[in-house]
């Protein structure tokens, strides 16, 4: 089960790729995305409960081992405990969600463009008409293009229907507030017909955009960070951390947004060698301290010796830093994730973060308990720091996707806090927050990036009134949004409430630093309510003029993450009980 | 017993949940009316068992997060105003909200208001009671912004949610530090906390009540529904702030409570001044809230805190009933609520009038009402207590008699005794009548409270009704005798406001001393500044300096090696022949050296 859960995806991408001029290679994809999730989502089943100690001392589940090359160190080995599957779950979950996306944004633009070309007679004569028309009455016909066309009924039926209703309120209610909209939003009324479908496609990125290539990259990360999280091995895990690293290059590169993809695609994979060599440093260091390459073992046995501690932890630390991202190593982030696809946003906030703060707290730490002790005022101070600067710099971003993207700096600040602070509460309030994130922060990227494919900007000046255009958008925006502040009861809370718990039970300057992260959580509330003035509230934009509701395939979609964001949030327990069996 | 316990917070939580799911409108009114009228049936059941649950929410290791109720008498009889107060604006919000197309998402968030704040009535675990302590601030974001129309809207809301979470910011800390010196967030096992996590929390509370000096968000909170300011005002939100100081009164050190009395004292008076001076009928309403929650406060600095609960409940039903009239009223007089405009005759509507009436005089202070008897609780255990802190509240809370009988009584002859006000009336719709009617019967009947309820209070002394009663008389008689000295002059008084008695400080009292102004410009332009720093280190220094820099550092030294590389055939021989020689001469000098 182990082998499959990282083969399934790897075969999947192979074979997406080899049939990628074929209509149903996405669904290729999908199937085989899912197929992983069920292999990682069957783990627990027939778990060592903690009670049974495995032959190498450590608590593992399951674990797998066979040798591949002695003579480095390199065995193929795997295992899964509470940490790793949770990691690796959200992993599965995740790869799933973005190859539905996929395949479900490429059916949806071959529906449009078999309805574009339907309705293209009537397309070219809408310009003119559409001032003369009743406004409301010309955005629905807009907003469907050939609605009789029987492969857009699929989608347009159940609460593509409302959402029609919505837009016509919507539209009256911009009405009222000036004629001039009218006019301004006339423009957006002739581009409707290929863009303004209630769909997650649209024109977001170039012509290829979903290409089967991008599911068959998005499986190769997937494979790759899944067998990250349950490398058993020191070499394995360097190898699967650097394989991540090839695809999501790809992906930023060749999907990315034209204007800034190569540059942001060049400082990523930079950014993130210059750290792995020297990860790859301290890993080699621990090697030949312990002589094994085996993780269970070196963390049963206490990790290194006392003397390479802090060189290891540090070699290390900064390798995974560069990942997680902590400031001040963060700069390649905002660009990456800006200039990435949705769906690489989607992976690089949900996976490639949790790749770094799983290291820096499984390996890193677990490798150099001592080195972690000592560097740890360093990091907490430089984790608080990121937390304040990325919320103050949040407060005037003027893009969406850009303003998401830093959060996810402050975010990571909060799981280092919490890590570095070294108590047990802080290990799991780390471990928590670092999985919330991965829930919410991909929500708000799918819920940005389905907002910049229908209004096609994502500047926050040019976007307002989605409460009226798009009322379950809106809806969902404003609960990720929520979420991401940390609102109790959602799953950001508890990561962060208690990472100022931890900082707290440290007492003494740990204090200052606790206030820091608890103030932050106040800039979080601070830009995320910004960003909801102007995108949700105030009369419609032009941009938002006519944009269509959340379709069913999207509400599909995006429900794994609202529901688990939710579940999290209430009922903690269950995932606090998983770490707290891990191995740390 | 437990069951309908959980069942008092779970059932308008659910109800809340689903109403943000359906989109037809009768669906949404029945969800509306099931969740707070569950939840009343609950808080009524329970309040004869007071059940006490507890399971593990979160095990973090060193602390654990439990969800721990404690339906304590004091604690029901909240849960129950609560309740009574919720569906009786869930009432008349469905009246009032008759043509508005996003009523379904109102009507669910006001379920989930109301969930939140029983959570935080019952919840007998600090992390629990945060958990809807911020809720209701978050859903009184949404609430706030309902109006989707209004310019201000999106801004006081924006305002309402970040000046309680920067309390809550200190609130954050103090609870934790509190979990941290306690090992545990029980509010009933907490018994001495330090004085700098007591002090954080209270910070919160006077955020989340609107005290000062966080007192900023309330009066702009206006923009939102008049029902929803019912809501905030009533049994909710603000009172949150002085209900959970009472229930952590037993670890309250004691030399802090002085702090809380100064609080309490300067609200009081500062906003029962702010009240008269207001230009608005939901100003004076939302002033007075701030000034009644000081007394809430002023009882909590003299240790009384089931005083503190009466109040709360007592004010619950006056002020809901005050502001779902003060709909009505403005509804009828056809204006935006500006007190210059609006105006009717005690005839026009006989139920407007006398509820307001009513509304006013238990504000006030009058007897046999509700807010009489919980008044004079209040400053009888500050007259009892003995403390500095009981003399600084006393005299404070009997100044702010006589200006809360003043602003009762300007708002009563401005509003009705004004001479004719609209020609055409609209008719009230029954719903609103009906939460009217329950209103103001509650308002009469809460004073039974002092003599049949769950809350351990003082005897009512006689000397101190009596100087209570000269104090609200004297109020009233102040402002009488301004109307009454405009209404005698010979020439018409063109602005016949007994404000006028507030003489030069009037215009900056109904601007709320200009607080609101100040602290949003300050705010914006540290945050402006800061930010711009932050960007400037981040962006430029970091990312800009550093990391490009390197990147340019590292091309810049390629390119040289590079052209150090590019020259022709002769170069390379010229550069070889003196690589040659230099390695001879090397070598012939270190020869000749051996």
């Amino acid at each position: 089960m182990l082998v499959l859960a990282a083969a399934l995806p790897a075969s999947g991408a192979l074979a997406v790729w080899g049939l990628r001029r074929k209509p149903y290679a996405h669904w290729i994809g999908a199937g085989a995305a899912g197929l992983a999730f069920a292999a990682v989502a069957l783990l627990p089943v027939g778990r060592d409960t903690g009670a049974l100690i495995a032959g190498d001392g450590a608590t593992w589940w399951h674990r797998v081992a066979i040798p591949w090359a002695p003579s480095l160190h390199l065995d193929f080995a795997l295992a899964v405990d509470g940490v790793s599957w949770t990691l690796a779950l959200l992993t599965a979950l995740l790869g799933v969600l973005c190859c539905l996306h996929n395949a479900v944004g490429a059916e949806q633009r071959a529906a449009d463009l078999y309805g574009a070309d339907q309705a293209s007679a009537s397309a070219s004569l809408q310009p003119a008409s559409a001032p003369l028309q009743e406004p409301a009455g010309s955005v629905e016909n807009g907003g469907t293009p050939g609605g009789g066309d029987p492969v857009t009924g699929v989608h347009a039926a159940g609460p593509a229907t409302s959402g029609h209703l919505q837009v016509a309120t919507g539209a009256s209610g911009s009405l009222q507030d000036g004629a001039g909209s009218v006019e301004i939003g006339g423009p957006p009324l002739a581009a409707a017909p290929v863009h303004g479908v209630p769909s997650g496609a649209g024109g977001e990125e170039r012509d290829g955009w979903q290409s089967p290539v991008l599911t068959a990259l998005l499986l190769a990360v997937q494979a790759a960070s899944t067998l990250v999280f349950l490398a058993d091995n020191l070499v394995l895990f360097f190898i699967a951390f650097e394989a991540v690293l090839l695809p999501m290059w790809a992906i930023v590169h060749r999907f990315g947004d034209p204007r800034t993809r190569r540059r942001a695609a060049a400082k990523f994979a930079l950014f993130t060698i210059a750290g792995s060599l020297l990860m790859a440093t301290g890993l080699f260091v621990a090697i030949a301290d312990t002589g094994t390459a085996d993780l269970g073992a070196i963390i049963a046995a206490g990790g290194v010796s006392s003397g390479v501690s802090l060189l290891v932890f540090s070699l290390l630390a900064i390798g995974f830093a560069v990942k997680a991202p902590l400031w001040p190593l963060h700069s390649w982030l905002p660009d990456a994730h800006t200039a990435a696809p949705t769906v690489g946003s989607v992976l690089l906030a949900g996976v490639l973060l949790k790749l770094g703060t799983y290291g820096l707290i499984r390996v890193a730490g677990g490798l150099a308990p001592e080195g972690a002790a000592d560097a740890a005022p360093v990091l907490a101070v430089l984790a608080a720091v990121g937390i304040v600067v990325a919320g103050l710099v949040c407060l005037r971003l003027p893009e969406l996707k850009r303003l998401i993207a830093y959060s996810s700096v402050g975010h990571m600040g909060f799981v280092v806090l919490a890590f570095a602070a070294g108590t047990e509460a802080g290990l799991r309030a780390a471990l928590f927050g670092n999985l919330a994130h991965g829930l919410v922060t991909p929500l708000l990227f799918f819920l940005a990036g389905a907002l910049k494919a229908r209004t096609r900007t994502g500047s926050l000046t040019a976007l307002g009134g989605l409460r009226l255009a798009a009322p379950a958008l809106a809806g969902l925006l404003g609960f990720a949004a929520l979420a991401s502040l940390g609102l109790p009861g959602l799953a950001g809370f508890w990561g962060e409430a208690f990472t100022v718990y931890a900082a707290a039970e440290r007492g003494g300057a740990w204090l200052l630093l606790a206030a820091a992260a608890a103030f932050g959580a106040f800039l979080a509330a601070a830009y995320l309510l910004r960003m909801l003035k102007h995108v949700s509230h105030g009369s419609v934009a032009p941009a938002a003029f006519g944009i269509g509701d959340v379709s069913a395939a999207e509400a599909a979609v995006w429900s794994p993450l609202v529901a688990g964001t939710l579940l999290l949030g209430l009922v903690p327990g269950p995932l606090l009980a998983l770490f707290a069996e891990g191995h740390l | 017993m437990t069951a309908l316990a959980w069942l008092l917070i779970a059932a308008p939580a659910a109800a809340g949940l689903a109403g943000l799911l359906v989109h037809r409108r009768d669906f949404a009114v029945v969800l509306a009316y099931t969740g707070p009228g569950a939840a009343l049936a609950c808080a009524a059941a329970v309040s004869f068992a007071n059940p006490q649950a507890s399971y593990v929410l979160a095990d973090f290791g060193s602390v654990t997060a439990t969800a721990a109720l404690d339906l304590s008498p004091g604690a029901c009889a909240v849960a129950l105003a609560t309740g009574f107060v919720s569906l009786l604006v869930q009432l008349y919000s469905a009246a009032y909200l008759r043509d508005d197309p996003r009523y379904a998402p109102f009507a669910a968030q006001v379920n989930l208001f109301c969930a939140a704040m029983l959570l935080v009535v019952a919840a007998d675990d600090l992390v629990l009671l945060l958990i809807g302590w911020e809720v209701m601030g978050a859903c009184s974001y949404l609430l706030i912004a309902h109006y989707a129309k209004l310019p201000q809207a999106p801004g006081a809301a924006a305002k309402a949610f970040l000046v309680t979470r920067f309390g809550d910011v200190a609130f954050v800390l103090g609870v934790m530090i509190t979990g941290v010196a306690a090992g545990t967030f029980r509010i009933g096992e907490i018994h001495d906390a330090p004085t700098l996590a007591m002090l954080l929390i209270l910070f919160g509370c006077i955020g989340k009540s609107a005290q000062f000096p966080l007192q900023i968000w309330l009066p702009p909170a206006m923009a939102g529904p008049t029902p929803v300011s019912a809501l905030i005002h009533a049994a909710t939100m603000v009172a949150a702030g002085a209900y959970v100081l009472t229930r952590l009164l037993p670890a309250w050190p004691a030399d802090l409570l002085l702090v809380v009395a100064v609080v309490a004292a300067v609200t009081m008076v500062g906003a029962g001044l702010c009240a008269l001076a207001a230009r608005d009928v939901k100003g004076v309403l939302a002033w007075s809230t701030v000034s009644q929650v000081g007394f809430m406060f002023a009882a909590v600095a003299v240790a009384a805190g089931d005083a503190a609960l009466f109040h709360l409940v007592a004010h619950a039903a006056f002020k809901g009933l005050l502001f779902l009239t003060a709909g009505v009223v403005i509804a009828l007089a056809g204006t935006d609520g500006s007190l210059r405009a609006t105006r009717l005759r005690p005839g026009d509507s006989r139920l407007a009038f006398w509820a307001m009436t009513i509304g006013l005089a238990a504000m006030a202070g009058l007897p046999p009402l509700g807010g009489f008897y919980s008044k004079e609780t209040v400053l009888g255990a500050a007259y009892e207590a003995g403390t500095p802190a009981g003399v600084v509240v006393f005299w404070a809370g009997v100044g702010a008699s006589i200006l809360t009988a003043a602003y009762a009584t300007r708002l009563w002859l401005l509003l009705f005794w004004r001479g004719p006000g609209p020609a055409a009336l609209p008719a009230v719709p029954r719903a609103e009548s009906f939460s009217l009617w329950a209103l103001t019967a509650a308002t009469v009947l809460v004073g039974a409270l002092y003599y049949a309820g769950p809350f351990e209070v003082p005897e009512l002394h006689g000397d101190l009704m009596a100087l209570l009663l000269l104090a609200t008389v004297g109020g009233i008689a102040i402002v009488a005798d301004s109307w009454w000295r405009d209404g005698r002059a010979r020439e018409p008084v063109p602005d016949r406001d007994p404000a006028r008695i507030l003489g030069r400080a009037r215009g900056a009292l109904a601007e709320g001393l200009y607080a609101e102004r100040l602290a949003a410009k300050a705010t914006r332009s540290a945050a402006a500044a800061l930010s711009a720093a932050a960007t400037t280190l981040d962006v430029r220094l970091v990312d800009g300096g550093a990391v490009e820099g390197s990147a340019r550092a590292t091309l810049a030294a390629a390119e040289h090696t590079a052209e150090g590389h590019r020259g022709g055939l002769v170069r390379y021989l010229r550069l070889s022949a003196a690589g040659t020689l230099v390695v001879a001469a090397v070598a012939i000098g270190v020869g000749l050296w051996n």
